[in-house]
């Protein structure tokens, strides 16, 4: 990947429908809020203040240090459609994407696509890493690898007792926020998500939608991430994803996915099959309903209910379906009632269907 | 009255209806058996603590404190309490003492880091203060069209910088 027209030609890393878990995990990522030391925040920082922020980072992100290359896209001369694109494959906010128009700011995006590094979003840099099923592990060591590059050249503000200072106190300390993403489409069919969410916010655990912050949990996805920074190492907020909260997760799923297949078999696979049904003859179909239908497939594909497409095909048009991707694919901007359209034809043909 | 568990004598939390053969087959059970049955997650004992959405306003301090501010970059707590989000690095100890509670509700209690040191750190929290300082003076200095001084404090500035490295 060179250039953003080539990124639609598939889906990123995180997408690929591999790694451990990964029926029930779809993607693990890891957050680091850094701010230059001797700036004041992103938000209180003039124009030129803001454009020699950017200026730095890009000469620490673009130097080669990174491992396996970056693109850097500067978001302030990006169209809305590449801006939204990015947003879609997860690699800027989308408060990123929507800051003021002429707003000094870029993202720095490593060629596989497994790392992201935002420069003047809240805060100076937020660095992600991005990678499909259930590896945290992985996930951490890579962005730790990133921090310690871009602490060489770049001085951190940083302080004994707060830790890595950011603009928002509640990211003080690490600046990690750990997110995975979990499809839970029995849990849902069930009606047990609702305690889930419960005790996961005892934990102290956010639950999102896909999209993130403000975003509904459709297609039964959801985000859990933690919301304490301070006064807890990236370790001990790791190890709680690791080894309590994410397998307890996995297990309950599994538990209802096993409910399901003993005790509603007939009403699981015509929820399945009738996906299957619709996605395939469709002739006008929105985001939300794709999304819903597609998680229905997921899970018959997983239970082994449905054998006519994989899991990697799935994911993919999770993705593809959405209107950037859409309008990136076809090559032209596209209104919603014709992007429907041409949405039920895209999964179709990716289907195999008429 | 309250129904029990069909296996056990607590009260039943889960109320099922299926239809199994024709039959309708009714089941009412304690969260601890639904669980067993697959019918729903067993709620971990934690205590319950509604996170506050919007815990910044309702906990940082009385209105009094709002006009004081950031000697660095000039913001005001109350400017910090509409947006959620400090001036500068410097805000951190220029409204340590209002923002100790705060931290602490938002972050389970805890008030220092543990976690990850810079490599650098221990150069000094002093030096980074002079450099946020220098550069607000600069920005001060460019805005009132003083580039004499703004030359001069630029100078420092890169020199200060480099000595960090």
């Amino acid at each position: 990947m060179s250039n953003l027209r080539q990124m639609t030609d598939q889906a990123g890393e995180w997408l690929r429908g591999a790694g451990p878990h990964s029926e029930i995990v779809i993607s693990a990522r890891i957050r680091l809020a850094r701010n230059l030391a001797g700036y004041p925040f992103v938000n209180r920082a003039n124009r030129r203040q803001r454009f020699e922020i950017v200026e730095r980072c890009r000469t620490e992100l673009t130097n080669g240090r990174l491992a396996g290359g970056v693109l850097w896209v500067s978001l302030q001369e990006s169209t809305e459609l590449d801006r939204q694109l990015l947003v879609e494959r997860h690699l800027v906010s989308r408060q990123h994407a929507q800051a003021g128009e002429d707003l000094p700011r870029a993202v720095a995006i490593g060629t596989d696509e497994t790392f992201a590094i935002m420069v003047n979003e809240e805060d100076h840099l937020r660095m992600q890493v991005l990678r499909s099923g259930f590896q945290l592990v992985e996930a951490f060591e890579q962005i730790n690898r990133i921090d310690d590059v871009l602490e060489d050249n770049l001085e951190f503000a940083y302080s004994r007792r707060f830790g890595y200072l950011t603009a928002c106190p509640t990211n003080v300390g690490t600046g990690i926020r750990v997110s995975v993403m979990l499809h839970l489409p029995a849990l849902t069919l069930t009606g047990e998500i609702e305690k889930v969410r419960r005790a996961a916010r005892d934990m102290h655990l956010a639950v999102r939608g896909m999209f993130g912050e403000g975003s509904e949990a459709l297609g039964d996805f959801y985000q859990v991430s933690n919301q304490t920074t301070l006064g807890r190492s990236e370790n001990e907020v790791l190890a709680d994803f690791q080894t309590t909260v994410v397998p307890q997760i996995i297990a309950y799923e599994q538990q209802a996915r096993q409910a399901l297949l003993r005790q509603k078999l007939s009403q699981l696979d015509d929820k399945v099959w009738r996906a299957w049904a619709i996605l395939t003859h469709a002739r006008s179909i929105g985001t939300d309903e794709v999304l819903s239908m597609l998680s229905h497939l997921r899970l018959g594909v997983n239970l082994g209910r449905i054998d006519t497409v994989d899991i990697r095909r799935i994911n993919e048009l999770f993705l593809l379906t959405q209107p950037a991707h859409l309008q990136k694919i076809t090559g032209r901007e596209m209104d919603s009632a014709t992007r429907r359209e041409v949405r039920a034809q895209l999964i179709r043909q990716r289907l195999g269907a008429r | 009255m309250k129904r029990k568990c069909d296996k056990c004598d607590k009260p039943a939390t889960n109320h099922s209806v299926e239809i199994q053969k024709g039959q309708k087959v009714v089941t009412y059970l304690c969260d601890e058996h639904a669980a067993e049955a697959g019918i729903m997650v067993k709620d971990p004992h934690v205590p319950v603590q509604e996170l506050l959405s919007n815990f910044v306003k309702i906990h940082s301090g009385a209105p009094t404190t709002q006009e004081q501010a950031c000697k660095t970059c000039g913001q005001t707590f109350g400017q910090f309490r509409e947006h959620s989000l400090l001036g500068c690095p410097d805000c951190y100890t220029a409204f340590e003492a209002q923002l100790g509670p705060l931290l602490e509700r938002a972050h389970e209690g805890a008030t220092h880091h543990i976690g990850k040191v810079p490599s650098r750190a221990g150069q000094g929290e002093q030096r980074q203060a002079a450099l946020l300082r220098m550069r607000k003076n600069l920005a001060d200095a460019v805005a009132s069209e003083d580039y004499e001084r703004a030359a001069t404090l630029r100078d420092e500035l890169r020199s200060l910088e480099e000595k960090g490295g």
